[in-house]
């Protein structure tokens, strides 16, 4: 479970973007995660309504947005969808694959009160 | 040490010399900020950070994972055997709890730091670095960071390691990849420990895990290795030279900091 500690830091981070913006409030935190980041979204929610009491995060909304894994062929240059456990080629099915998408691990935007 | 390591940007005042994410003012009291920043940013950073205090030292760091139990202690205990008397070795140890690993290691005449996480089920950059004020980095060449035993925490928290070695004992599964991509991906090389018990055990195929690693787009080393009976430990100390040599042909001539 270390959801949490993903958790605090990015708690850390929302709460140093609301005081250089003169915040009172933060209302949507949105986040990015690919299925190999190593980070569970459902875990990291509920790590959240622990973590968030006290910060000026305390009732907002963490909104996570799953990112696709997809992978680039080394061999034929085709680009395609891939499983988490399953990083071959869709085209030639050559394991000589990059990775293009789905190791996310992003703050992409937060929305804050100020008054 | 860090006051003179050049690195005085903190999490707290980079946004003075960074410019601030960009600003959509949605009304006059709501505003929606873009960030882009990694999560684990201040992870990142204090990595990036040891990887400065290596570096400087000519010092090559290596992270060991694995599940609890999979042989991390004792494949060090032989590689130090091994080893001890052309490279000087460092060890830090992660453990939930006891320092009976760092122990087992001095034991051997190599300096040891033990971390004891308690609750934490992985060593983040901010431990290795308080360890690494314990640790007599101008007088090693290579050092080895044992993370806590578990397949899933650990492959999130960047070091500040030059390279990774993930273990799968044949005492698991050789499905294990399949189930745990995340930190086998990250490996740069996979060793397949306990070797010798491969007779006993015939539900563990070597070939099965090989396929299950190449699934994962796994393109780097895998070898078959034993503490107990030395199998494959020639082709693994033959590996760590060669890591060995490039990091020195690649690495400028060691300053202190
Ligand atoms: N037969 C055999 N046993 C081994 C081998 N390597 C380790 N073991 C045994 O496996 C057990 C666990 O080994 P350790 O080296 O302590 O494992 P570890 O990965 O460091 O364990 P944690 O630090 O607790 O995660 C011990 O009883 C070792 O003696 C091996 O190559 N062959
Ligand atoms: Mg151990
Ligand atoms: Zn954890
Ligand atoms: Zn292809
Ligand atoms: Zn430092
Ligand atoms: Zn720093």
């Amino acid at each position: 479970m270390h959801e949490l500690s993903v958790c605090q830091s990015m708690l850390r981070q929302v709460e140093e973007i609301a005081q250089r913006e003169q915040a009172t409030s933060v209302e949507r935190i949105v986040i990015q995660i690919g299925p190999l980041s190593g980070v569970v979204p459902e875990l990291l929610q509920q790590a959240f309504t622990i973590a968030r009491c006290g910060t000026r995060a305390e009732a907002a909304e963490l909104v996570t947005q799953t990112q696709p894994v997809r992978v680039h062929c080394l061999q034929c240059g085709y680009d395609s969808d891939a499983q988490a456990n399953r990083l071959l080629c869709a085209e030639c099915g050559d394991y000589r694959t990059r990775l293009i998408s789905g190791d996310e691990l992003l703050l992409a935007s937060v929305e804050l009160t100020r008054n | 040490m860090c006051d003179t390591c050049g690195c005085n940007v903190t999490h707290g005042n980079r946004h003075l010399i960074e410019e601030g994410g960009k600003h959509a003012h949605t009304s006059d009291d709501h505003v929606a900020i873009e960030v882009l920043e990694n999560l684990l940013s201040e992870n990142d950073h204090q990595a990036a950070h040891n990887r400065e205090h290596f570096e400087r030292h000519g010092v090559l760091a290596i992270n060991l994972m694995s599940s609890p139990g999979s042989g991390k202690t004792r494949l060090l205990e032989r590689t130090i055997d091994h080893l001890k008397e052309r490279y000087k070795i460092g060890v830090i140890e992660g453990d939930l709890e006891t320092e009976n690993d760092a122990q087992r290691i001095r034991d051997k005449g190599v300096p040891a730091v033990q971390i004891t996480t308690g609750t934490a089920c992985h060593l983040d950059a901010h431990m290795i670095h308080q360890a690494l004020h314990q640790t007599p980095l101008d007088e090693l060449d290579l050092l080895f960071i044992e993370n806590v035993g578990n397949l899933v925490c650990p492959a999130s928290f960047d070091l500040g390691q030059h390279l990774n070695v993930t273990l799968l004992s044949v005492t698991e599964g050789d499905d294990k990849p399949a189930k745990y991509p995340v930190i086998f991906r990250a490996a740069d090389h996979v060793l397949i420990t306990k070797s010798d018990l491969l007779p006993l055990l015939d539900d563990f195929d070597p070939d099965n895990a090989g396929q299950s690693l190449q699934q994962l787009a796994y393109k780097n080393p895998i070898t078959l290795v034993s503490a107990k009976s030395d199998q494959g430990m020639d082709e693994w100390l033959d590996w760590l030279e060669a890591q060995l040599n490039q990091a020195s042909a690649t690495e400028p001539t060691t300053a202190s900091v």
